[in-house]
């Protein structure tokens, strides 16, 4: 009776084998797919029940994790919550928003670079704990924008960012209206879905960061590029170089009002006038001619040097690409080279475009993370990364000179700093709905030479005030520079 | 003299040492990782599966002092690490399964020692063979009485006697494998040798076939009225392995195969039950929480459960075992997973699979038929139970209800277990004693005895 019991033992041992086998792939093959199901509830209440590292600003925790006596151990608790609410976004039991979400795995310990301190707390047999994040945001320039934008009004729609030039540290990122993350982390879950259902209905988009996530037209900002795309087109190569000007132009293939570029009153004389002179009246009738010169493809690369339809923030979820359409007509062109027709961007944009001259015509990728820290151990910092060369030292410099005469003699002039040299651009986009009012922009940088800060105000809306790129957004950008650079 | 087995009994204390190690040093990590302490109680617990241990290995020692060394240790470390896993899903779930647990373990090991004492031989219980078999049918049937049976998760395999509550297929288990062995040992000749061969293969007769058909009915009997899918597969696979190592013959394994497909599918036709079971197995996340209802909920939160623990598991305490239900019991294996990862998973089934592979020895160097078969069909018991029930719990069969042996909650198989272990420890004794010597015989005088003359007088 041997040989079939040593048949059996082989069929026995292929049946463990299979087991073996199976239990592989439950355990290890499949592991990671199962546990991030949707319907995996096990996970998310584990990550939900765990204590999470904090966001810093500076030496201050703005979200951390508190120890409460319920059944999901620990409570996500937001200190400044409206000032902080578009960059942290919130912790809530299944979805998270904003640094919460893409510095998830640091925040919850899972990601590998805390591998080492994971460990210790393992051989230690302390429950094992999440990573900080440190943010590269300014406390100073983040209230100063926050008060600035919030002081236009109750019901302001807005945004502010300021970047760093040299690095691309994000110095303050301000978004209006705001919301209070501490209703969405609540453990009261009804409470919660009432607060989500009527923060995601409010037409005033409040879950919104509209630094990053919101486009609009950048009206005469975006003059900066047109006028960075005609100097590298190598026909100008100083701020004294004379430029077209004219108080009305009409766009070419087009008859009447509609096709007609007016000043709104400002002085561009006919027989022409300087680069500097047309960027401090913010001559519409120059830049749309510039356009025109330069042409669809070449406006298209200059756009893309600085970042427009791309995506470059990567700390941080959910940026929008801003917009420079390609293959335009000659009439679309002129309209697009003041920053009308279908040019958009957001707020992080056009201060990645004022960045840029500040930093001799290199942009720096943006970024918000400045370090991820656990414990004792040591931090790993953000290295800095270089994006790409907009334009040349040259194009640059005279920019930058430009802007400054803007500032000092144009329409920037609510901007002009006491003993600083400040570069600037207005901007008041028309929404393209007759009787709509429109957009005001404003974008600066300080110190002209040398710059440490670069903002970008973007104002949607502000019920009761009349918008106009300089008056409002002008001192809010002082502030936040005048922040940074004390 | 031929070759002698060494007793090795040094070896069992030394592994059974280990063992405890992994019952005691389990429970005392239970305590860490759940309540950040060792229990208070760690003295006495330890203490007192020491002593249960000792006691075995004495007895052992005592009575079957050629028994295979490594079975004794294997099953206490099974026993010991079920134990602790069910004490942390009681601290989670403030259950007394544990005390119970080991109140029948205590009762197993007395049962094991008792087998051993009393049954010096194992080839008496071959003049037992239709009794055994009478009785198992009785036990097996007595679920079904009304006022007896007590139908506990839809299926009707408990009794209540008093206050306890019982599963008599455990016992007949051990009961049938007796019968089988007997009743195999007797007709293997007729079995094998009659017959005609059809393409390579040797069919039996059609009159040979009334056991095997009536242990079908009997498995599918239990299938339709007692609803107990496991059973039902483990007693017609472990018939079939037993006939096919009494005859040596494939035919049967061939013949018994079909009739399980047939009657598998008649069952996945006829019963709405043996459907929800395949179809959750074939689409599980459909079943989970959707609007196709929750049928699926306990194996897809176990599969989410090894999940969880990957490669070496969340550690005790730090899992969340109990969202499966019945974690204590048929899904003490996601548990296990969770919490110990598919290290301690692999690890569990490597000591199953020596638990096996040291009974089939047994089989193989057995002296006689009759323990050669009882032998295969104990290993195949807990063979065919592990295969069913953990390919179930981790989705490579269809899920079907069976205690994991030694490690899940549930007296009635840990008894029947402890005894399982006895008999092979017996037969094992018997295969590896040294032949009894025979008397040197005088030849002058038995010749001379047989050759006497004797006068006769005239």
């Amino acid at each position: 009776m041997n040989k079939p019991i040593r048949t059996v033992s082989i069929f026995f041992l292929l049946l463990f084998l299979a087991l073996m086998a199976t239990a592989t792939n439950n355990g290890f093959v499949q592991s990671s797919s199962r546990n991030d199901r949707p319907e995996n509830r096990r996970v998310k209440e584990a990550a939900y029940s765990s204590q999470r590292g904090a966001i810093l600003v500076g030496r201050t925790p703005i979200a951390e994790s508190d120890k409460v006596d319920d059944e999901y151990k620990y409570l996500r608790s937001y200190t400044s919550p409206f000032l902080y609410a578009p960059v942290t976004g919130y912790f809530s039991f299944g979805s998270s928003t904003g640094i919460e979400s893409s510095q998830n795995q640091v925040l919850s310990g899972d990601d590998p670079r805390l591998f080492i301190g994971s460990l210790i707390d393992l051989l230690g047999n302390k429950p094992p704990s999440g990573g900080s994040v440190q943010l590269t945001l300014d406390p100073d320039a983040q209230r100063a924008a926050f008060d600035g934008l919030a002081a236009l009004g109750d019901d302001v729609e807005g945004s502010v960012v300021a970047i760093e030039p040299s690095t691309g540290k994000i110095l303050a990122m301000v978004s209006l209206p705001t919301f209070d993350p501490n209703n969405l982390a609540t453990h009261d879950f009804g409470a919660r879905d009432e607060t989500y259902q009527r923060l995601l209905q409010d037409d005033s988009e409040p879950l919104v960061n509209r630094a990053i996530q919101k486009r609009l037209f950048p009206g005469s900002t975006f003059k900066i590029v047109t006028a960075a795309a005609a100097l590298e087109s190598g026909q100008y190569d100083g701020p004294d170089d004379i430029v077209p000007g004219g108080p009305t132009f009409q766009l070419p293939q087009t008859t009447g009002d509609s096709g007609l570029v007016d000043n709104e009153g400002r002085d561009c004389p006919t027989d022409g006038l300087t680069l500097r002179k047309a960027m401090e009246q913010s001559c519409n009738t120059t830049f749309a001619q510039l356009a025109i010169d330069v042409g669809s493809e070449e406006m298209l690369r200059q756009a893309e040097k600085f970042g427009f339809n791309s995506d470059y923030l990567e700390d941080l979820d959910g940026q929008v690409r801003s917009a420079f359409p390609a293959e335009l007509t000659p009439p679309e062109v002129g309209q697009a080279g003041f920053g009308q027709f279908e040019v958009q961007a957001t707020p992080l944009q056009m201060a990645m475009v004022a960045g840029a001259i500040a930093n001799d015509g290199v942009v720096m990728r943006p970024y918000i993370v400045d370090e991820v820290q656990q414990a004792d151990f040591d931090a790993q910092q953000t290295e800095p990364e270089e994006l790409s060369r907009a334009i040349s030292e040259d194009t640059a410099r005279t920019l930058t000179e430009v802007l400054v005469s803007t500032v000092d003699e144009g329409t920037a002039e609510p901007a002009q700093i006491d003993g600083v040299e400040v570069a600037g651009k207005t901007g008041t986009a028309q929404r393209g709905v007759a009787g709509a009012a429109p957009y005001g922009w404003f974008v600066s940088f300080a110190p002209a030479g040398d710059a440490d800060v670069a903002v970008a105000v973007m104002i949607e809306d502000a019920p009761g005030q009349e918008i106009a790129g300089g008056r409002l957004g002008g001192p809010i950008a002082k502030a936040v520079m005048e922040a940074i650079l004390q | 003299m031929g070759f002698v087995h060494r007793r090795r009994r040094g070896a069992e204390l030394f592994l059974l040492v280990l063992a405890l190690a992994v019952g005691v040093g389990g429970y005392a990590a239970v305590g860490l990782g759940v309540e950040g302490e060792v229990p208070p109680d760690i003295i006495g617990y330890g203490g007192w599966l020491a002593a249960l241990m000792v006691g075995a290995h004495v007895v052992v020692r005592l009575v079957a002092p050629y028994a295979d060394p490594v079975l004794l240790p294997v099953v206490a470390a099974l026993n010991g690490l079920g134990l602790a896993v069910i004490h942390r899903l009681d601290l989670a779930d403030g259950a007394s399964f544990a005390r119970q647990q080991l109140t029948w373990m205590t009762v197993g090991v007395i049962l094991f020692v008792g087998t051993l004492l009393i049954l010096r031989d194992h080839r008496i219980l071959a003049r037992f063979t239709y009794t055994a078999g009478l009785l198992a049918i009785v036990l097996l049937l007595l679920p079904l009485v009304p006022g007896l049976g007590l139908i506990i998760n839809g299926a009707r395999i408990w009794i209540s006697v008093g206050p306890f509550s019982f599963q008599p297929g455990e016992v007949a288990k051990v009961l049938l494998v007796i019968a089988f062995a007997g009743y195999l040992v007797q007709h293997r000749d007729a079995l094998a040798l009659a017959g005609r061969r059809v393409l390579f293969v040797d069919l039996p007769r059609g009159r040979d076939l009334g056991p095997i058909v009536a242990m079908w009915l009997i498995s599918l009997g239990i299938l339709v009225f007692q609803k107990d899918l496991g059973s039902s597969l483990l007693f017609f696979g472990l018939f079939l392995l037993m006939l096919y190592v009494a005859t040596e013959r494939p035919g049967w394994i061939i013949v018994g195969a079909l009739m399980f497909l047939g009657g598998a599918t008649m069952a996945y036709r006829l019963f709405g039950h043996v459907r929800v079971r395949v179809d959750t197995w074939l689409h599980p996340f459909e079943y989970y929480n959707g609007p196709a209802g929750e049928n699926s909920y306990q194996l897809v939160e176990g599969l989410f459960g090894f999940a969880y623990g990957g490669l070496i598991g969340r550690g005790f305490g730090d899992g969340d075992p109990t969202r499966v239900p019945y974690a204590e019991s048929d899904f003490i294996m996601a548990a296990i997973g969770e919490e110990l990862g598919l290290t301690g998973v692999i690890a569990v089934l490597l000591l199953y699979g020596v638990l096996v592979e040291r009974a089939l020895r047994t089989a193989l160097i057995s002296r006689d038929g009759f323990g050669k078969l009882m032998a295969t069909g104990l290993a195949a018991i807990f063979a065919l139970q592990i295969f069913v029930v953990v390919g179930g719990v981790t989705r490579l069969i269809p899920l079907t209800g069976l205690t994991t042996s030694f490690l899940s909650y549930g007296g009635s198989s840990l008894v029947a277990s402890w005894v399982i272990v006895a008999l092979l420890l017996r037969i094992s004794d018997q295969a590896r004693r040294p032949v009894p010597e025979l008397e040197p015989v005088d030849e002058d005088a038995a010749a001379a005895e047989s050759t006497q003359v004797i006068k006769v007088a005239r």
